[in-house]
């Protein structure tokens, strides 16, 4: 930790590890890290922090992370040791909120010809593919962040038993849609590409209309559960 | 209107980029050359932002349908009118029917055709730029073919001269402030980001080698190859918002900058951030060129900025009046 992050004096004094990581990508972006876990309250607290930052005439774009937010300022901020401050007061300003979020169905295909990583999954958790599957529609997920493509919910939720690591060989072109296990994390393919996620299912399912009025179907805070339509093991 | 004679794969309609949407994982997309497209454009007399086509992959050759002026800056791609040779960084009327040819550039990577009033494709998402990932934006999310027509957008100031004016490039014009290594590369200033501390002695050999820029280059992202670098320790991380100029570090030790159609999050580590002033030097660089990253700061990249937009004035005072002379 270097001098500049420990907390300003005003702040209420508080162990290390419940204060925020500050860095920049150039001049006028900071990336601001939560401590803690991958977690809701985590999450809540970084949204909290957007929504706190985004009154401020001399912020650009906001962008949250997985238990981060980058913070893109019009100008260079001359000042470092004023954005610093300002940001963790922010970060102690903000309160975890819990935003009402739209629920949203998606029926899925297990298994089948695009569940192209069941196998994989079943070896590194140890469960049979029945059990995954069961696994992975029964748990409520929670819409972290959007991003990587547009649309792309990163889902919290996954049964922590579930998570697998991300392959070290990306598929080359996964197809739109495809139902993945990605780490702790779970989400819906939003374009046919290269992905390195892990592949268990397929839904129909178009997440992202550019000339729609909310052109991304989810949004922060959403609720996500999946509806299994048919199981092919 | 303008009718697309000849393109290569990839060429396409881009502003200065898409910047609301980010939150949704939608890319910035946009010129390459920011510096490029906002100097032809004031050179036209046109907002900064009027879309533009660019090119990078030649030969391009275009068909005008209506009488305009044109500017086209960026590399230096052999420009013939009519196959009359135009000079780079040169603004001119055209009259219907003449045709422009770009060419395998002398030196640069990509070329923008400018055009009085801007091509007027419909704007998506607040920008006419292409989203080539996403498939929208530009002409129909794609890139050009021959056949394509493209609408001009209106006008109100007088045309250029047919004999043309030209602009001094920036590479001249600003050359004290964008300075190359004594091996006559490309120095690029870079921010250390978040997990520079994590590459400990490999640090170093970030600034000190010569990168190339591998084949594997293109809007996405530039890889460079070199001598790998690795950090100390393996890290886990969760996906945080990318913006263009991130250089990050995949396992295999090469770096990754992420240029305009990147990713809006991203999980691998990250070394440091190309300023952004600088991003338009890494547009016109080929695969197979050599750069070099050099460690800068946030006060250096407001000098470089105010020295740009101090350009961009004169250049926008200096076209007014002559635009006002040969327009009476």
């Amino acid at each position: 930790m270097s001098p500049s992050d420990i907390k300003p004096a005003s702040a209420p004094a508080l162990a290390c590890s419940s204060t925020i990581t500050l860095s920049t990508i150039g001049a006028r972006a900071w990336l601001v890290e939560a401590p803690g876990g991958f977690d809701l309250p985590s999450q809540r607290r970084v949204w909290s922090l957007a929504r706190l930052l985004a009154s401020g005439e001399d912020v650009e774009s906001l962008i949250p992370g997985v238990t981060n937010l980058l913070v893109l300022f019009r100008q260079i901020p001359p000042d470092e040791t004023a954005v610093r401050a300002r940001l963790h007061a922010a970060w102690e300003q903000a309160q975890a909120i819990h935003p009402q979020g739209k629920l949203i169905e998606i029926p899925v295909d297990y298994g089948g010809e695009h569940a192209i990583d069941l196998d994989a999954v079943c070896r590194h958790t140890g469960f049979s593919a029945r059990e995954v599957v069961r696994r992975h529609h029964q748990s409520q997920y929670t819409v972290f962040a959007l991003g990587s493509a547009p649309g792309f919910g990163y889902l919290h939720g996954l049964d922590p038993q579930l998570a697998t690591p991300r392959k070290k060989v990306p598929s080359l072109s996964m197809l739109k849609g495809t139902v993945t296990i990605g780490g702790a994390q779970a989400g819906v393919s939003a374009l046919t590409g290269p992905n390195g996620w892990n592949a268990i299912g397929y839904a129909e399912l178009e997440v992202f209309d550019p000339l729609a009025d909310s052109p991304a179907l989810m949004a922060p805070g959403d609720r996500i559960r999946f509806l299994p339509q048919r199981i092919e093991l | 209107m303008i009718e697309i004679e000849q393109s290569g794969a990839l060429n396409t309609v881009q502003d200065l980029g898409r910047f609301n949407y980010r939150h949704m994982g939608v890319s910035v997309s946009g010129v390459m050359d920011p510096l490029a497209l906002r100097a032809g454009n004031l050179l036209l007399g046109n907002e900064e932002n009027a879309a533009a086509i660019e090119v990078q992959l030649f030969p391009f050759r275009v068909r005008f349908l209506q009488d305009t002026s044109i500017a086209v800056t960026g590399a230096d791609c052999r420009a013939t009118l009519d196959g009359n040779p135009l000079p780079p960084w040169w603004g001119c009327g055209v009259r219907a029917g003449q045709v422009l040819e770009l060419r395998y550039p002398r030196s640069g990577a990509r070329g923008y055709l400018c055009i009085a009033g801007g091509i007027d494709v419909p704007v998506v998402l607040d920008s006419r730029s292409t989203a080539l990932r996403g498939a929208f934006g530009g002409h129909h999310g794609r890139a050009l073919q021959r056949g394509d027509q493209l609408p001009l957008g209106a006008t109100t100031g007088p045309a250029l001269p047919q004999a043309g004016i030209g602009i001094e490039p920036p590479e001249s014009a600003l050359g004290t402030w964008f300075p190359r290594n004594n091996a006559g590369e490309i120095q690029l200033r870079a921010i250390p980001s978040g997990e520079y501390a994590l590459f400990a002695e490999d640090a170093a050999r970030f600034w000190q080698q010569s990168w190339q820029v591998s084949n594997q280059s293109n809007r996405t992202g530039y890889r460079l190859s070199g001598d790998p670098i690795f950090p100390s320790h393996t890290v886990e991380m969760r996906s945080y918002g990318l913006i263009p100029g991130i250089v990050q570090v995949p396992p295999a030790g090469e770096p990754i900058i992420q240029l305009s159609d990147a990713n809006t999050a991203g999980g691998y580590p990250k070394i440091a951030g190309v300023i952004e002033q600088d991003l338009w030097r890494l547009g016109q660089i080929l695969p197979g060129q050599s750069i070099q990253l050099v460690k800068s700061d946030a006060r250096e990249a407001i000098a470089i900025e105010q020295e740009v937009t101090r350009w961009l004035t004169r250049l926008r005072l200096s076209c007014l009046p002559l635009r006002k002379a040969v327009g009476v």
